[in-house]
């Protein structure tokens, strides 16, 4: 049975409407409740730091809407005229119908009404998202793989240093584009072209396609996209490296840098100088805060707690070990992670650094998650790297608090970033700015 | 009998009110009948379902706990409903007081019913609550849970309010209908019948803004029991002590209105919704005329007209001749006609959500649309259901000064290049005073539009340009609704 959830996250595998909307000129279209894609897009695009309707999300998504005669009767009519007006209204190169729990519980055979417009050439899959289903991760899954299954052919060549990124997930992390942005010019300072199909200048549906003729696809979390790299592994036979640790910082971009050159085949000179210079970038900033990180009467938030998605908790429980120095006191994943990767997952936090480990709690109850921090004593107030549900908790615990995962609704994010040698500065910028300003105002 | 507090589910607005939510025509014919057929849409956008603003109230009663029985999907608006509730709230300093039953692929074969109970079980223990609200969703009802069973054993056991809102989206079209759901929970299980009439207590229904008429109502000695949002069950309990009840939205107000008149004899003021001068001098006289502060009334509208009286010159100034267009919920977007009229500007067309072919109190005196076709003449309207590729189409097509949009996101204007302000959920309009606040807003919105200019340049509409030059309406039926 699973959990119920106080102070939900994450969504539903409809969700995957998001990552649609993150595809440049791609349409959902969705044969759901009325309700559904509003909900959503306020749970994961507007809660996650204020991203707005994209290109054609919000309110702009096509949707069957479906009612209770719907539900009597069947609603493939309905979907077959929302889709013929689709093509007409919207302006779209790709299109992509969804099916929410209304749809799948009554059983509408939505893959023949989809077959009949891609049989007329229109650039069309469908994925089964209810929302019955999982998470929202779950959803984003299930729709790249309608992708590559109902879409994408075999390269007639692959291309050298082309690398599909699977790394945060579009409009849903709500530092996802930053993200990806800044993993592309990453990639573009050892010699590696990115492809990472989501958000700003990602290429639509060129981008897509570009898919097979990539020299092998980065899979960027402890296990999201893994699924998808396997499947592209059988489909189209591309080789793939799983780098579990999202890099934060000096230390482990350096090695993710490194790792990625090494399987790719660039490592050379210039790459191993890229890797060097921006990592004495990095920490000639970090040199330059030490009178702060080091002053006794700020505080200093040492011990922490992470209440994320386990690709974020892994992440900056890495940095914070490593690169600052601090200690984790107990780490909370949040997501629906299904039971086969929970193993792995706790092994990464196992081994932080050599002498230093964090347990784990896999929960998406988010009272689960209060009345475990209640249960233990803190040495010194902790830092909470958490989302907005946490503001009271926080408080009770006397921790310093800071919006980094879903739900953000104190924060307007637009390309902030996380990952990298930057995404490290950001972070501590953000941590120490929370401090001083709590102290000094 | 019109409101039916015997049965768990409300009787929904298709039935109740004659709604309708498409339509394209105007003004004095919407009035001329009431017996328009709905014409429904072969191409549709995302809407919103009626549990989801069932949450719009229930998650924002302070002491209360809500169980939404359905999948994780059907929570997505419980963040941003939680920020509205701690902004509204500062200083309580905690969360919702929600829980969702998470409903997955084998609860939909084998049933959710002991799932809910635990949740229920899981919501007392956790919030200790005054009442619980047990809503439903489209999958917990095709599954078929009994919910309102499972609630009624609890009730016993609890000794709190443990109440089945019954609210699942696919069984209206009408999501305003979830206020009515919200509204007849509360009317059915939470109000009980007055100990003593407080002859100055006034019920305000509103959202979030607790200063909502406050400052007249001061002025007249009035106490003022704001609900549904922030109010306390206890507080809720008693609304029936109060003389009368006033709202400045039919879609909001009308069911809780008319049921806490027609089953606890509170007064529901008849009286257009305070929004322009000439509608707030009628409801603030019938508010004078019912608690017999007749003379202290003339006084007020006197000393608040006096107050804005220069303001208004000037923004008539800068605003006359300038064209506006309206896309907000029923009543609504008629109330925000007078607003624009009265700072001289012209309506060049409306969008409204839904149109109700009647109130539950069914008298002429609540009728903003008559009221407005009367004072200030005939104009267009579209019946669209919220779809935002109808309002693009229709604010490309009259290309207005500004456009004023509730709901949709305002980006549509603006890429348009069109200068458009958001009238959200805080009503800070009405009365005399808040004609300043909105005609200033608009004034500020006309008079460097440089960010929506920039947005314009910079971004580009998901529509084709076949659709930006068909008719608003081409995509409405003409056959009736079945
Ligand atoms: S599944 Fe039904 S109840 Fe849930 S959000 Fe969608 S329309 Fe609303």
């Amino acid at each position: 049975m699973s959990e119920i959830i106080q102070g939900p996250r994450h969504g539903c595998a409809l969700g995957a409407q998001q990552t649609v909307v993150a595809i440049e000129r791609a349409i959902p279209i969705l044969h759901a409740g009325p309700g559904c894609g509003s909900k959503l897009h306020r749970g994961l695009s507007l809660a996650g730091g204020y991203q707005g309707a994209g290109y054609a999300g919000a309110d702009a998504i096509p949707c069957t809407n479906m009612i209770e005669k719907d539900v009597v009767f069947g609603g493939t009519d309905k979907l077959r005229d929302v889709i013929e007006g689709t093509l007409k209204i919207m302006d779209g190169d790709f299109f992509v119908v969804l099916t929410g729990c209304t749809a799948d519980i009554i059983g509408d055979d939505v893959g023949s009404i989809v077959s009949e417009f891609r049989e007329l050439g229109v650039p069309i899959v469908h994925a089964e998202t209810a929302g019955f289903k999982g998470d929202a991760y779950k959803g984003h899954e299930l729709v790249l793989e309608a992708i590559i299954k109902q879409h994408l052919k075999p390269a007639a060549q692959i291309e050298k240093g082309l690398v599909n990124v699977f790394a945060s997930v579009p409009r849903h992390d709500p530092f996802w584009e930053g993200d990806l942005n800044e993993i592309k010019k990453l990639l573009a300072g050892i010699g590696l072209k990115a492809n990472i199909l989501f958000g700003y200048n990602s290429g639509g549906i060129k981008a897509l396609e570009a898919i097979p003729a990539a020299q092998f696809n980065l899979v960027v979390s402890p296990y999201i996209g893994l699924k998808i790299a396997e499947l592209l592994e059988e489909k189209f036979q591309t080789p793939y490296l799983h780098y579990p640790i999202l890099p934060v910082g000096g230390i482990e971009t350096s090695n993710f840098l490194r790792t990625i050159a090494e399987f790719a085949g660039t490592l050379s000179e210039q790459t191993e100088k890229f890797v060097a210079q921006q990592e004495e970038e990095f920490y000639h900033y970090i040199v330059r805060a030490a009178d702060v990180l080091t002053e006794y009467r700020l505080n200093q938030p040492k011990r922490f707690y992470n209440i994320n998605d386990a690709s974020y908790a892994l992440g900056f429980s890495k940095f914070l070990v490593n690169e600052l120095g601090y200690f984790p006191i107990h780490q909370f994943i949040n997501e629906d992670v299904p039971e086969e990767y929970k193993d792995t997952i706790e092994g990464y936090f196992k081994e932080l650094s050599p002498e230093i480990s964090s347990d784990i709690t896999f929960t998406q109850d988010g009272g689960a998650i209060e009345d475990k921090i209640r249960s233990i004593k803190a040495l010194t107030a902790p830092l909470v790297l958490a989302s907005s549900w946490e503001f009271d908790i926080a408080k009770e615990i006397s921790g310093l608090h800071l919006s980094v995962g879903l739900p953000i609704i104190d924060r307007l994010i637009l390309h902030h970033t996380y990952v990298g040698y930057k995404g490290g500065l950001n972070l501590v910028e953000d941590i120490y700015s929370r401090l001083l300003s709590k102290n000094r105002e | 009998m019109s409101i039916n507090l015997s049965q768990p589910a409300v009787e929904l607005r298709e039935s109740r009110l004659k709604t309708i939510t498409g339509y394209e025509g105007d003004a004095a014919e919407l009035l001329s009948k009431n017996d328009i057929p709905n014409r429904e849409r072969s191409f549709t956008q995302c809407g919103s379902c009626s549990a989801d603003q069932v949450m719009n109230l229930l998650t924002q009663i302070q002491d209360a706990a809500v169980v939404e029985h359905g999948p994780a999907g059907c929570a997505g608006d419980i963040p941003m409903r939680n920020g509205v509730f701690r902004t509204g709230n500062k200083r309580m300093g905690y969360n919702v007081k929600y829980l969702n039953t998470n409903l997955d692929e084998k609860d939909t074969i084998y049933g959710g019913g002991a799932k809910l109970e635990k949740a229920i079980r899981e919501a007392k223990r956790r919030f200790n609550p005054k009442a619980i609200f047990v809503t439903t969703t489209c999958a917990s009802a095709i599954i078929g849970d009994d919910v309102p069973g499972i609630c009624n054993e609890l009730e016993e056991e609890f000794g709190i309010p443990v109440i089945a809102t019954l609210c699942e989206g696919f069984r209206t079209n009408i999501w305003a209908t979830g206020f009515d759901s919200a509204n007849h929970s509360i009317l059915r299980k939470i109000v009980k019948p007055a100990r003593q009439k407080q002859p100055d207590l006034i019920n305000v229904i509103s959202f979030e803004h607790k200063f909502l008429y406050e400052s007249v109502f001061r002025q007249l000695g009035l106490r003022t029991n704001h609900i549904v949002p922030l109010s306390t069950v206890e507080e809720l309990e008693r609304i029936s002590e109060a003389a009368a009840t006033v709202q400045y939205c039919e879609t909001l107000g009308s069911y809780l209105a008319a049921g806490l008149e027609e089953h606890f004899g509170v007064l529901e003021i008849k009286a257009p919704a305070p929004f322009g001068i000439k509608a707030s001098d009628e409801l603030l006289r019938e508010i004078g005329r019912v608690f017999h502060k007749e003379e202290e009334v003339e006084k007020v509208i006197i000393s608040e007209k006096e107050k804005i009286a220069e303001d208004l010159e000037r923004l008539r100034g800068r605003l006359t001749g300038k064209t506006a267009y309206i896309a907000a919920g029923g009543p609504l977007a008629y109330s925000i006609i007078a607003l624009v009229k009265d700072l001289g500007m012209e309506v060049v067309g409306t969008s409204v959500w839904h149109h109700d072919q009647k109130y539950d109190n069914d008298d002429e005196r609540l009728n903003f649309l008559r009221f407005g076709v009367e004072t200030y003449g005939n104009f267009k309207v579209g019946v669209c259901n919220k779809q935002a590729f109808e309002v693009t189409n229709a604010i490309n097509k009259y290309k207005p000064d500004i456009a004023i949009t509730r709901h949709l996101a305002t980006v549509w204007a603006a890429k348009l290049g069109v200068p458009s302000i958001f009238a959200g959920n805080e009503p800070t309009e009405m009365l005399y005073d808040g004609l300043i606040r909105f005609g200033q807003s608009i004034d500020d919105a006309i008079s460097n539009p440089a960010y929506i200019k920039n947005v314009a340049k910079h971004s580009k509409l998901p529509y084709t340009d076949w659709w930006l030059k068909q008719g608003t309406y081409s995509f409405l039926r003409s056959e009736q609704n079945v």
